[in-house]
């Protein structure tokens, strides 16, 4: 079978301890449910030799608190989750994105800090150390090409979690720690275009919650997900919702789409919807511009043209959805 | 208990709850653990191989290379090909280099980074029609001209004539994907010395004895020196039927080393070992006459064989060879090409060379009756061939139950009422098979017994059966023990059986071709019958005390033996007996699908499939390996490809990438049994593992074009496949209105 590169795991008991630890031990990776880590080591995808392992924290970190918003602490695992109810009355959408990761045993093993940090996915990454050799290997590691973008220089290796445009819709924030304090930031700020490292986390810091504003309660919401199988893949598509309405009026709008590249997109410019009916027209109007600020790539296996062409469809299904 | 019963699987509690033993739970003191160095390209002459460093790591104890395993092995005697690790060049990404014996896997892991090999890269081609146009770029220098593995180029009747007279005619061109097994048991195999020098493999394979065989000429030991044993195996379904480098590898480093050696293949080394479905290129023409029936049948094939030969030589032939039932054809020709490429070879998949042309077959047979006006189901009733005939091509059918099929699909799936009537998006769709139950053709020539069964009767009523077959989860092991209470009169848990083992056990040639129920069957029964005998004679009140009053009178242990010998079958021509089998299975199916117009996904909702199996010895059984040939053609049909970029190397070779369907994405399944009680069979058995998978994939084809008017010719049948036809439906039908 394939086998694990030799590695010390540090047992830190809290959050104080953990990222010490991390800044201890520079190149160190975060263990959580490991439903992503320990494939992608078995693939010589990192050099480290360190792992800070959670198991510690989850007393402290797993929580699910109603304090003005929501407040979810990073060790929630993604089935407790999607069958929260306070969730599923209040972030229906979050919900339904958690209940469609990958099967119930990955399910109860991972978790929503390691699904909003789960590394970028691209069918030339997430591969063997043989295959990436007999491939030429690529840029995010042990190479200098980029086989999705010809000559491309910047990686473009997808944002695959399915909790990111859920939360991205609903406004969500992530609290970070660092050995230097800590800080909150908006979600539509932690993600970066670069496949590399996608996220403003530092390699010492740790994100410990994430926080959903009280205005996404009353938000009329949904999350649509794209893939070939009904359990186990990773999204061809991903996309969530939250619309406000007034009336039958449309008061705010925000449309999150993931499985493109490295970063999960907001889609922007369309503020001039505002005041339009909510209905049929208006989710058609959505779905183009939003076509037009999506690029399907071939990182992911699934045809990009059909993902680009479906595109139009699946928000105005999506929104019609959050409507009813 | 006995034959015709639900009677539970012997093995399946151990299955279920991890107690049974498959070849990586057998482990040794001392033991090695092994791995494989691969080609990084897909065609290459090896102008070196270095493992002075490995051999220094830490941890390593030994290092092979091919010069050491020199001769040529492959599961079909006259196509040997393959060796067990390169000496001169490479074939496709993935070919075995080189191989290092560790204390652990990963300090061999290590190790095979510092072996250096030199290649001169050479030019590849990497698709049958690159092989075809390039045969100076030679893949493989066992074919005798260009890259070609095997042409076969049959024709009966006058086919150009009949199909210049018929009435309609259906001709177009299909293509079909290749997929693999994808078996939950990754390959492993273990070997071991002993003290005497008596070499012992555990291998996770179906052919004990093919392995045996050549396990013992390319070592050079004496076939008495070297014992196979099959354990329990997790899933094979052709992919473990040809002998692997793996097995070579245990058993040259065991005697090098003298320790015990392991090797356990990665998911992504099993996608290497493939030998999976060809893809085939089909041109395909079906002419029929005013009345539905078949006049012609014509396909040309272009088959893609990937690196070695395998069962290749008889891929060729079963391409063309099985399509001749359940249908009456009036003429028929084939005309097919197996080509090497430099890709993973390809190999038997369940329903080895057939399930490909069957597809297209019955889609075009669809497409033809419609423009005579006739429905589905009434054309492949008005062809049906009949009992006790012979094919256009000279295979004798004996039982078949195919109308019997045709009947049950059709009233449990509401056809009648419901067809035309289901809106728009919806529809049913039909098509029916046939396959073999063994072949008259033994991978090596000889006059001697396909299979043997010994069967040993103990005075405390105990019964043992020795047999060479092996049970890949097809059931035989649990047939045997209701073969036995059914003849003997015993309880069929009181029965042992010892199976798969070379030393133990008697030839059986193996888990290929649907042959080992029928074969081993009547082996078993032919056995147990000669034994009845005696304790009847001697009578007793019960199972042990007859067993102990014959065993008096004979004055001697209670053994028999029974065994199957192949019958003379096939039409009289070269190539006449492969795809001649002492019995046929035959299927019909009915498919229900839904399709989203707007995007191209659809879904199978639910397929109905009456299986003839003859008899069902066991019909929990016989439904499990008809639910298990559905979900596998569906899957085909839904989503499994093996995709290869420019150079050669296969996409996503784990269970991530290459999918397969989950639970959530398997439709509902109906498995009806049909019984037509066979003359050869072992109590008119017939086979139940292969044949139901083929009209999955037509049938789904064909409810496609029901539900929303589009003849997909493409596997697999991707929702952007799907789209794609519906959009040019949409602008012809805008065009007939403009």
């Amino acid at each position: 079978m394939m086998t694990l590169p030799p590695l010390e795991v540090l047992r830190p008991g809290s959050v104080a301890e953990a990222v010490e630890a991390l800044r201890a031990h520079p190149g160190a990776r975060v263990l959580a449910g490991g439903t992503d880590l320990v494939p992608n080591l078995k693939y010589g995808m990192y050099d480290t030799r360190h792992l800070v392992a959670l198991r510690g924290l989850s007393k402290e970190l797993r929580y699910v608190r109603e304090e003005g918003g929501l407040r979810l602490g990073a060790l929630c695992t993604i089935d407790q989750l999607a069958e929260n109810d306070l969730l599923k009355a209040r972030t229906p959408a979050l919900a339904e994105a958690c209940g469609q990761i990958a099967g119930p045993q990955l399910r109860r093993m991972g978790t929503l800090g390691g699904n909003l940090c789960l590394d970028t996915r691209c069918v030339y990454i997430n591969q063997s150390y043989f295959w990436r050799s007999a491939l030429g290997f690529c840029l995010k590691k042990d190479g200098t090409l980029c086989h999705v973008v010809a000559g491309g220089k910047r990686c473009v290796a997808a944002a695959s979690n399915d909790t990111a445009p859920a939360l991205l819709a609903l406004d969500a924030g992530v609290r970070l720690v660092s050995p230097r304090g800590e800080r909150v930031v908006p979600l539509r700020e932690f993600y970066l275009p670069d496949g590399l490292h996608n996220t403003v986390l530092q390699p010492d810091e740790l994100l410990v919650e994430v926080r959903i504003p009280p205005a996404a309660f009353g938000k009329k919401q949904a999350f649509m997900k794209l893939r070939t199988r009904a359990a186990i893949d990773f999204p061809a598509l991903n996309l969530a919702v939250a619309l406000e309405t007034e009336g039958a009026v449309v008061k705010s709008i925000s449309l999150a789409v993931g499985a493109l590249a490295a970063r999960p997109v907001l889609i922007k410019g369309i503020d001039d919807l505002v005041g339009r009916p909510a209905d049929a027209r208006f989710a058609e109007e959505l779905g183009r511009r939003a076509q037009k600020q999506c690029r399907p790539l071939t990182n992911i296996s699934v045809d990009p043209d059909w993902r680009r062409d479906l595109l139009p469809v699946l928000v105005r299904r999506l929104v019609l959805r959050a409507l009813a | 208990m006995s034959v015709g019963d639900r009677f539970p699987k012997i093995d399946g509690v151990a299955k279920a709850d991890g107690s049974g033993i498959y070849a990586d739970d057998i482990s040794f003191p001392r033991m090695l653990h092994a791995k494989l160095l691969r080609s990084p390209h897909a065609h290459a002459r090896i102008r070196g191989i270095d493992v002075s460093e490995a051999l220094k790591l830490p941890g390593v104890i030994a290092a092979l290379t091919g010069d050491e395993l020199p001769l040529k092995y492959g599961v079909i005697p006259w196509t040997q090909d393959e060796q067990a690790l390169a000496t001169e060049k490479v074939r496709f990404v993935g070919d075995e280099v080189a191989c290092i014996a560790a204390l652990d896997e990963r300090t061999a892991e290590d190790a095979l980074k510092l072996i250096r090999v030199e290649y001169e890269v050479l030019p590849a081609v990497l698709s049958p029609e690159e092989a075809l146009a390039h045969p100076e770029i030679k893949v493989n220098e066992k074919a005798k001209v260009g890259n070609i593995t095997k042409h076969v180029n049959l024709q009966f009747g006058d086919v150009d004539r009949a199909v210049a007279g018929a009435a309609a005619i259906a001709h177009e061109t299909y293509a079909y994907a290749g997929s693999t097994h994808a078996p939950i048991e990754p390959h492993c195999a273990v070997a071991r010395v002993d003290a005497d020098g008596n070499l012992t493999i555990w291998s996770s394979t179906q052919i004990p004895h093919y392995l045996h065989r050549e396990l013992s000429r390319v070592l050079g030991l004496s076939p008495a020196k070297v014992r196979v044993i099959q354990p329990l195996l997790g899933g094979a379904f052709g992919g473990k039927s040809d002998p692997f480098s793996l097995e070579f590898c245990v058993a040259k480093l065991a005697l090098k080393t003298g320790r015990p050696v392991k090797i356990l293949f990665t998911r992504e080394e099993v996608f290497y070992a493939h030998r999976g479905r060809h893809p085939m290129k089909m041109d395909v023409t079906v002419a029929l006459e005013s009345d539905g029936r078949i006049a012609a049948v014509d396909n040309k094939i272009l088959i893609d064989g990937g690196a070695y030969a395998s069962f290749g030589m008889i891929t060729a032939y079963y391409a063309g060879q099985l399509l001749t039932g359940p249908y009456r054809f009036g003429t028929y020709r084939f005309d097919s090409y197996r080509m090497y490429t430099n890709k993973p070879p390809c190999g038997p998949k369940r329903g080895h060379g057939s399930v490909q042309p069957r597809f297209a077959f019955e889609v075009a047979l669809d497409e033809a009756a419609e423009k005579l006006g006739l429905d589905p189901i009434e054309v492949r009733r008005r062809n049906f061939i009949g009992e006790e005939v012979d094919t256009v091509n000279g295979q004798r059918i004996t039982s078949n139950g195919f109308l019997k099929c045709l009947d049950l699909v059709e009233q449990a799936s509401g056809w009648r009422e419901r067809r035309g009537k289901l809106g728009p998006g919806r529809g049913l769709g039909v098509a029916g098979s046939m396959y073999i139950s063994g072949t008259a053709y033994p991978v090596y020539p000889n006059e001697m017994p396909q299979s043997g069964v010994l069967v040993k009767l103990d005075r405390s009523g105990r019964v043992a059966i020795f047999s060479g077959a092996s049970d890949i989860g097809q059931g035989i092991n649990t047939l045997l023990c209701q073969i036995a209470a059914q003849e003997l009169g015993c309880d069929p848990r009181h029965v042992t059986v010892v199976a798969a083992d070379t030393d133990l056990t008697p030839v059986d040639l193996g888990a290929y071709s649907s042959r080992v129920t029928f074969m081993v069957g009547l082996a078993a029964q032919e056995a147990c019958e000669k034994l009845a005998a005696k304790l009847q004679a001697a009578g007793g009140a019960t199972f042990a005390e007859a067993c102990q009053k014959a065993e008096a009178i004979e004055g001697a242990p209670l053994a028999a033996s029974g065994g199957y010998r192949t019958q003379k079958l096939g039409g009289g021509y070269r190539g006449g007996t492969i795809g001649a089998s002492p019995a046929y299975s035959f299927t019909a199916h009915v498919a229900e699908v839904s399709v989203d117009e707007e995007t191209g996904i659809w879904k199978v909702e639910r397929i109905w499939a009456a299986h003839d199996c003859g008899k069902a010895l066991n019909p929990t059984l016989v439904e499990g390996q008809i639910e298990g040939s559905v979900y596998m053609g569906a899957a085909e049909a839904q989503m499994e490809e093996m995709v290869y970029n420019e150079k050669g190397l296969l996409f996503g070779p784990s269970l991530l990438d290459y999918r397969i369907p989950t639970s959530m994405d398997t439709p509902d399944l109906q498995a009806m049994i049909v019984e037509s009680n066979d003359p050869n069979g072992p109590y008119g058995a017939k086979e139940a593992g292969e044949g139901p998978l083929h009209a999955a994939i037509p049938a789904i084809a064909n409810a496609l074009y029901d539900a929303c008017g589009i003849r997909i010719r493409e596997l697999p049948f991707y929702p952007q496949r799907v789209l794609k036809l519906l959009r040019e439906r949409g602008r012809k039908e805008e065009e007939r209105v403009a």
